[in-house]
Formats: structure tokens, sequence, C-alpha cells
């Protein structure tokens, strides 16, 4: 079987999500990438040393530039002549493309994988991950959506894949990118992060929500994340958001703090290594999951934590 | 402009899913059924660009069983919907089937804007939106958090993984709403009443010639691996040294 996978890229650099796509497009068979956006040289070296890939198709346009699903979309139509299946990240990127892709190939897309049992059979969660599917499918094409954590990922070196110039129809005129607000950090990415540190909506405050998390994150060189109530509450911005609806992590090390453990939060965290709860109630959901439990006052507990690490 | 709204009838947020001693699927008798709630946001932002004024009509469109008349779609006209149609089916249609039927909606309704969950909470597929603007090749605005309607077109914020970010589509075009479009009102008792007498279109799936055949075949169903609960520690010390233990602190 011939792969596409579609690689995560910012038109500087290819970003991590791709590697574990890669780890599932090889158990499909060969793998070749997709790098669609504007002056991608760069990222399109880097896609090539990926470790296996082999043809790295690269599509230099400014109608990519922004990976609109419109532009991009029947780009990727046009090479699935060739190809007998498609793999993205299941990122917000991934999952914006992917099904418009699929109704044009007439494929019913599988989304959010999380292993490869066969060519045509793969397991993916539903309901929130309190439950686990396997599906088996007829299409004679796979357009697929893959869970990051739950493939090792590629090495991003040693590879020698062969790059090469591919064209599509361009702007299709239907949308245009008129901006984009990018949070800036310098801690590590929520879903590469090897340590996070999530805040719940007992922090009460957005100024509380700094005041108790980052100095603790920074502590324990981790990335912070929120729980949907702590989103919701506006005491943090919505890319922190873990869970069904929000980013799906499995770190080393999870802290949450005075997060309660909502079934829709623990689909995106339970499977991290280890999970540290600090909550003062001692019947929230979150220690039925946590193999660390403190149960007290957060505002006490958080403070001295950070002291004395 | 007429607004097109799906809408899905699912196990309710509030209970927790039980897979079938058979592994054949989740157990969906006898539980509380009610709208997905991304499509509760759909159906208020529908109501909302009716209320200022920018839209005409608000269609709620759902495909599924009977019942589905006297509970879900009740509950969108209880909060806005001027009418409803009900594409009738026992059997659990795919997102691309639904994708299908509803580019066949709209070819009948012409709305100027679809507007639909970004996931349905049972199968987390997260497809139907964007599968429908390939259908109907009309722009996606995925994910959204804001959208305001100008002359020929709608600017939607989208959250994105990294931040937010906004898209200008042309008209007509495909919305999927994200948690933090807006709070959806409550249907009251008097709505209720009230939307009782708003119109249902009972219509069935052979009605628009879709072939809903099932393409993925679900083998078999199972729990997660189940953690367990682990241990607790009486003091910061005891928390430090677990923290030293794990190699995530000096």
């Amino acid at each position: 079987m011939k792969t596409l996978v579609w690689v995560e890229h910012d038109n500087q650099n290819l970003k991590d999500a791709t590697l574990a796509v890669v780890t599932a497009a090889a158990k499909l068979g060969e793998v070749h990438l997709l790098v669609a956006g504007k002056g991608v040289d760069g990222v399109a070296k880097q896609a090539a040393a990926i470790e296996g890939v082999g043809k790295v198709h690269v599509a230099d346009d400014a109608a990519y530039e922004h990976f609109l699903a419109e532009n991009v979309a029947p780009l990727i139509v046009s090479l699935m002549g060739s190809h007998d299946a498609v793999l993205f990240p299941a990122t917000t990127t991934g999952k914006n493309i992917a099904p418009r892709v699929a109704a044009a190939l007439d494929v019913m897309q599988i989304s959010d994988i999380l292993s490869v049992e066969g060519a045509d059979t793969f397991t993916r969660p539903i309901y929130a991950g309190n439950a686990i599917a396997t599906v088996q499918t007829s299409d004679k094409k796979l357009v697929i959506t893959v869970r990051g954590t739950a493939f090792a990922k590629a090495a991003a070196t040693g590879g020698s894949g062969t790059i090469e110039a591919v064209s599509g129809e361009g702007d299709k005129g239907l949308s245009t990118f008129a901006g984009a607000e990018i949070a800036k950090s310098e801690r590590p990415e929520l879903t590469s992060a090897k340590v996070i540190v999530s805040g719940g909506r007992a922090l009460g405050s957005s100024e509380q929500f700094h005041a108790q998390i980052d100095p603790l994150a920074d502590k324990l060189g981790a990335a912070v994340g929120a729980s949907r109530a702590a989103v919701d509450a506006g005491y943090a911005p919505n890319d922190y958001q873990v869970g069904q609806t929000g980013k799906i992590v499995a770190p080393e090390v999870y802290v949450a703090i005075g997060i309660s453990g909502a079934i829709q939060h623990l689909a995106g965290m339970k499977d991290s290594k280890t999970i540290i709860a600090i909550n003062k109630d001692e019947d929230a959901p979150i220690f039925q999951v946590a193999d660390i439990g403190l149960v007290g006052d957060l505002f006490k507990i958080v403070p001295e934590l950070t002291e004395k690490l | 402009m007429k607004v097109l709204v799906p809408v899905k009838r699912v196990l309710d947020y509030n209970v927790k899913p039980r897979v079938k001693a058979d592994g054949t699927g989740v157990d969906l008798a006898n539980v509380k059924m009610s709208m997905n709630p991304f499509d509760e946001i759909a159906i208020e932002e529908a109501v909302r660009l009716k209320e200022k004024g920018a839209a005409t009509e608000v269609v709620v469109v759902t495909i599924g069983v009977a019942k589905a008349e006297s509970d879900v779609l009740l509950t969108a006209r209880a909060m806005g919907a001027d009418r409803a149609i009900l594409i009738q089916t026992d059997d659990e249609v795919e997102p691309l089937a639904v994708a299908k039927l509803l580019a066949k909606v709209a070819e009948e309704e012409q709305p100027g804007l679809i507007i639909l969950g970004k996931q349905a909470i049972d199968d987390d597929s997260n497809q139907t939106g964007q599968m429908l603007g390939a259908l109907l090749g009309w722009p996606q605005g995925t994910f959204a958090s804001k959208v305001e309607l100008g002359g020929q077109g709608v600017q939607v914020t989208r959250e994105v993984d990294g931040g937010l970010e906004t898209v200008d589509l042309k008209l007509p075009a495909i919305v999927t709403t994200d948690l933090r479009l807006n709070e959806p009102r409550y249907a009251t008792l008097p709505n209720i009443m009230k939307a009782k007498s708003k119109p249902v279109a009972k219509k069935t799936v052979a009605d628009y010639g879709v072939d809903v055949a099932p393409r993925l075949k679900t083998l078999k169903v199972v729990e997660p691996a189940k953690r367990s609960a682990g241990v607790k520690v009486g003091s910061v010390d005891e928390l430090v040294e677990k923290l030293k233990a794990l190699g995530v602190a000096k």
C-alpha cells in the first residue's frame, strides 16, 4: 500500500505531530509525505530526513500558506490517484482538512485512530474514550486521522526521502485567511510535553490561575494545561484546554490542580504515564485515576510545593 | 437569509456510557437521549442571527428515529427554530451519508449558512460539516468561537491548536461550532408548549435517493483499559519525594 502523510508545519519548521503519523502510516505500507505551504524548502528538507520516508511531495504556493481546507483538499485529492491511503495528525489542521478530502473521494473517514490492526482495520475511541471501537472499512481508499499520543514518534533524522515538486489548482476563491492570534510561549508544547501542570475551576480567577500554575510549571519545565471549566470561565485561553474536545495529551507526568475530573477532561489525559492530583475534595473523580493524590487546599499546597522543588 | 441547522440525537451528556457485555456497542436502551451539546450551540447561534435581523428563517433538520420529533426537534423549535425536518431512519447513519442527505436538503432549502456542531459526543467523528462543505463546494469555518456576517460573506474566528485564527468565507458557507461560541438558552416550558405548533416535515431516507449503506463495520466495542486509583500522600514533602523519584524534580 502507498500512503500519503500530511506534514504539519508552520512554513518554517516541521511539527512533531507529523512523526507519530509516519509511524502509523508505516504500518500500512510505503510512506510518502506531502508538504503544502509557502516558502517551504526548509520544511521539505526536514521532512525528507524523517526515517523511512520515500517521496516528499512539495506544493509551494501562496494559496496553501494557511492550509485553507478549500484550497488544500483538492490538491490532496489530486494525489490520491497514486496513493491508497492518506493520513493526517488529529490536530485542528488535520481535522479541518481530512473530511473534505474524504467526501470528495466518496470515502468514510476513520477518525482519531489508536492502532492499526490490519490493512483495513483500526481501533478508535468513541464516547470521549469511554469505549474503544474496532472498525473495518470497505472503502478502496483510506482517509485517516491519527491520535498522536497512541503511536511512537518516527525518528526525525536518518531518512533520505526524495523531494518532488507538485502543483494543484491553487486558490479556489472561496475563503481567505484574515489573521491569527497564536500564543507565543517559552514553555514546551502541550501535546509533546513530558510534564504538564493543569489547572481547573478551583483556581477561581485568571490571576490566580497564572499566579499558582505558572511558577510550578516553570519549576518542572512543564507545559500548562487547563480543564474545560477553567477555559469556559475565562481563567485560561482556549489553546490550553485538555479534554474530549480540546487537546489529547499523554505526558510522563500530569499534575491536575483543582480539577475535579469530569469525564470529558479524563478523556484528554488518562493515558498519561503518571497522574498526580491535588484537590480539596477527597471524593473528586480525579482521584480514581490519579497515581498520587494529595487532598487539601491548593492555595496552600501549590506555593509550598513550588517553593520546595 | 435562511439558516439551516442539522442536529443529532445522542446519549445525554451527563450519562456515563456503558459498553454492552456482548461487545457490540454502547447500551442505549432506556437511557436519556438529548441534543448533541455542540448542536445546541449551533441552534443558539442561528436564532441569535435571526434576532439581530441577519437571518430570516431558522430551519432545523435531523436524521434519526421518529422519537426525535418530540425531543430534540421540539427542543430546537422551543429555542427558536421556525420549522423542522425529520429524515426518519432507525439505522445508524455514518457522517458521509449524513453529509450526502444534508447536501440534498441544502439543494431544496437554499440556505445562506449551514451551522453544525463540530462533533457529536457519541462517535466523536468531527467530519460532517467539512464533508458537507466538500459536497456542496462551499467554504467552511470549523471550530468557530465567533461568527460575524458581513455583506457578501461571513467572518469566522476559529479555535485552533495554537490559539485563534480568523477566516473570511464567501456565502453560502458552512460553520461548525466550538464550545465558546455562545451559551445556549434553555428551552422554557411555555416555549416548548408553543413550539408544538411549529411545523415538522417528515421524510424518509428513501425520499432523497441517497445510498446510506455503511462503509465501516464495527467489529467490536470494548471498555478502555482501566486505571486504578493510586496512593494518597499526606504532605507536600511526601509529594516532593514522589516527584523526585519520578525524575521530574531535582
